[in-house]
């Protein structure tokens, strides 16, 4: 009984990660840029949602509806203004600036908001939970799951079903034909990263009210998230999610033979994989 | 006369004559400096190893590691392990620490060589978090908490009282000095040896398979002998930087040994800013860096914040950073690698 409850767990972190993942995924996946301040972004939009919280006194569902479009512009103007200009065959550029971004934020965040552990305020949410039969499950892990699934169905369906997203996929196979066809590049790229910081507020919401954060906790949210895409494949984000189930179950099995070794756990299981098979378990796309 | 090809221009040969002399002075500051600027020049120097091998891995051999960290800490903790478990002494007990990482670096290639690109970077970056975990269980070494070296085992390391004699310092000064030597010849050493493989066969066969796989192998290199050697290296080389600089500090932790902020991404700034690809490029990176730490550390957070903005700024504007700026209007090259065709009659 104790391992069905343990794998229902993992599942309900794998969701999380999944989340964490799936705007990284759609960046990789269409642009081949290794976002090394993605975890940091995710912490910053905890702190925009929190900012709204204590400014408005809504709840955090609320909020994050407000800070999303403000945190889609700024990932807009972060992709036309800075990141467009490294994209390109060599992935040094793209990863360096990233990394300079990623020790700003986490500094900038350091001295606005301290170190403090901050946390968004569920309204009991946190401790309520659903009886399932097999296994009792938190709600709100349970929520996160489903709403992992619902952003990656969404994601999907917009990439395979919109002009926009027929756009996304074109620009990502040749960006020169592409821009022959009308499309600008730069504002295509542009908007799939506005996109991902709409998922990114949706993962911030369900991080900050599971678990405390604190400005120093994105690198750690990085890595999950890249071990989930890289586990699910390039191009995939079924994929993805897949592959925030795998660490997030072998991040419980791990933590439930012994608790240092959750982390571990997760981190030898991405290797396996990835000594396996060097390209995830469904790519998509051919780098 | 006969043409010849040479790498030698007439800024490389003052640049050898002045470095010589710099070394001279180098070797004779702690009599003369205090012991805060013997551990500025440590810190500089250290940070100038770590920034040329990373170079060396990333600007020469494209392969871009964010696990740089795992070499300085497997290092550091060997090091610590030889002390404390077997009783060496610090000083050969540092060769452990580069032995180390060197065993480290033959798992971790293997598995990142099998990977391209952003895979690489995530992959080696993975590999030292798991690293980091599994120092963090080795409960004799302190564990998560980290550890120290005794007391008498810092007094009593070897040339520490002649050092203390020589210049009539107390003992941490004097530990401080001979730390600072150790790192004045292993940076002399990999400066000398990096400069030495870019100059040979196997330096112009790295370049080629960095510029372009496919050609490189069409002429007869072997890609993965290459990037095996050298990462080899590097690792190994990183691992003694890593135990010399905790035998300076003689206090460890795994958060600290292995910090991916410190180890990598200061490294990788430096390197940027200075001018990646280019040997003369970590060591204008490293003094920036250093200037800018002593002048704006008071400043906390905002002072890493504005280093991670110039990093950003730097990439965009001068992507080839500030000696790249330098080289490309005065075409100054102190560690020039290209080989260039000397004809007879330009001579006369």
């Amino acid at each position: 009984m104790i391992w069905i409850e343990t794998l229902v767990q993992g599942l309900m972190l794998g969701g999380l990660y999944a989340l964490f993942a799936a705007g990284l995924s759609l960046v990789f996946g269409i642009m081949r840029l290794v976002n090394l301040a993605h975890g940091d972004l995710i912490v910053a939009a905890a702190f925009v949602i929190l900012l709204v919280v204590e400014m408005s006194g809504l709840n955090p569902f609320v909020s994050a509806l407000i800070a999303a479009p403000v945190l889609f512009g700024f990932g807009y103007v972060l992709q036309r203004a800075v990141l467009n200009r490294v994209l390109g065959n060599d992935i040094l550029p793209p990863l360096l600036v990233t990394f300079g971004l990623s020790v700003a934020l986490q500094n900038g965040m350091l001295e606005l908001f301290s170190a403090d552990s901050r946390r968004l305020p569920a309204a009991g949410l946190e401790s309520a939970s659903l009886n399932l039969g097999v296994s009792t499950v938190g709600t709100l892990p349970l929520m996160t799951l489903a709403s992992a699934v619902a952003a990656i169905f969404v994601l999907n369906r917009l990439l395979y079903a919109t002009a926009l997203g027929r756009a996304f996929r074109a620009t990502s196979d040749d960006p020169v034909t592409a821009s022959l066809m009308g499309i600008n590049p730069r504002h295509v790229f542009a908007m799939a990263t506005g996109l991902a910081m709409v998922v990114v507020t949706i993962a911030a919401l369900y991080l900050g009210m599971r678990s405390n954060f604190d400005p120093s906790i994105g690198p750690a949210r990085l890595i999950y998230a890249f071990q989930a895409v890289i586990v699910g494949g390039l191009g995939s984000l079924w994929g993805t999610l897949a592959g925030g189930a795998i660490i997030g179950v072998a991040q419980t099995l791990g933590a439930q033979i012994n608790p240092e070794w959750q982390i571990l756990a997760g981190h030898v299981a991405f290797l396996l994989v990835l000594l396996v098979r060097p390209r995830g378990l469904f790519p998509r796309a051919r780098d | 006369m006969q043409a010849y090809v040479t790498t030698r221009t007439r800024a490389s040969t003052i640049a050898g004559i002045a470095a010589i002399g710099l070394v001279a002075l180098a070797v004779a500051a702690p009599a003369f400096v205090s012991r805060i600027v013997i551990q500025d020049l440590f810190f500089i120097l250290t940070m100038l190893m770590l920034a040329q091998l990373w170079n060396l891995i990333a600007g020469y051999g494209g392969m871009v590691s964010v696990g740089q960290q795992a070499f300085v800490g497997i290092g550091a903790y060997a090091m610590f392990g030889g002390v404390l478990l077997w009783g060496w002494d610090p000083v050969p007990a540092i060769i452990l620490g580069g032995l180390a990482a060197l065993a480290l670096s033959v798992p971790m290639a293997f598995f990142a060589f099998r990977l391209q690109g952003a895979y690489f970077a995530i992959g080696t970056w993975v590999v030292a978090e798991v690293t980091r975990l599994l120092v963090a269980q080795w409960r004799a070494l302190g564990g998560g908490t980290g550890t120290s070296l005794p007391r008498q085992v810092t007094a009593d390391i070897w040339g520490v009282d002649w050092v203390a004699d020589l210049f009539g310092v107390r003992e941490a000064a004097a530990r401080d000095i001979l730390a600072y030597w150790l790192a004045l010849a292993l940076c002399i050493l990999t400066i000398a040896a990096i400069y030495w493989l870019l100059r040979s066969r196997t330096g112009l066969a790295l370049a080629s398979v960095r510029d372009n796989d496919e050609a490189a192998r069409s002429v007869g290199v072997d890609p993965r002998r290459v990037k095996w050697l050298v990462f080899l290296a590097a690792g190994f080389a990183t691992g003694l930087v890593g135990a010399l600089v905790y035998m300076q500090t003689a206090r460890i932790s795994p958060d600290a040994a292995f910090s991916v902020t410190t180890w990598t991404a200061y490294v990788i700034f430096i390197v940027v800013i200075g001018g990646i690809g280019r040997l003369e490029g970590p060591v204008l990176g490293v003094l920036v860096f250093w200037g800018l730490q002593t002048a704006f550390a008071s400043y906390g957070s905002w002072y890493l914040f504005a280093l991670g903005i110039i990093a950003i700024v730097v990439m965009l504007f001068a992507p080839r950073g500030l000696w790249g700026l330098l080289a490309d209007r005065t075409g100054l090259a102190l560690f020039p690698v290209q080989r260039r065709l000397i004809l007879p009659d330009k001579k006369a």
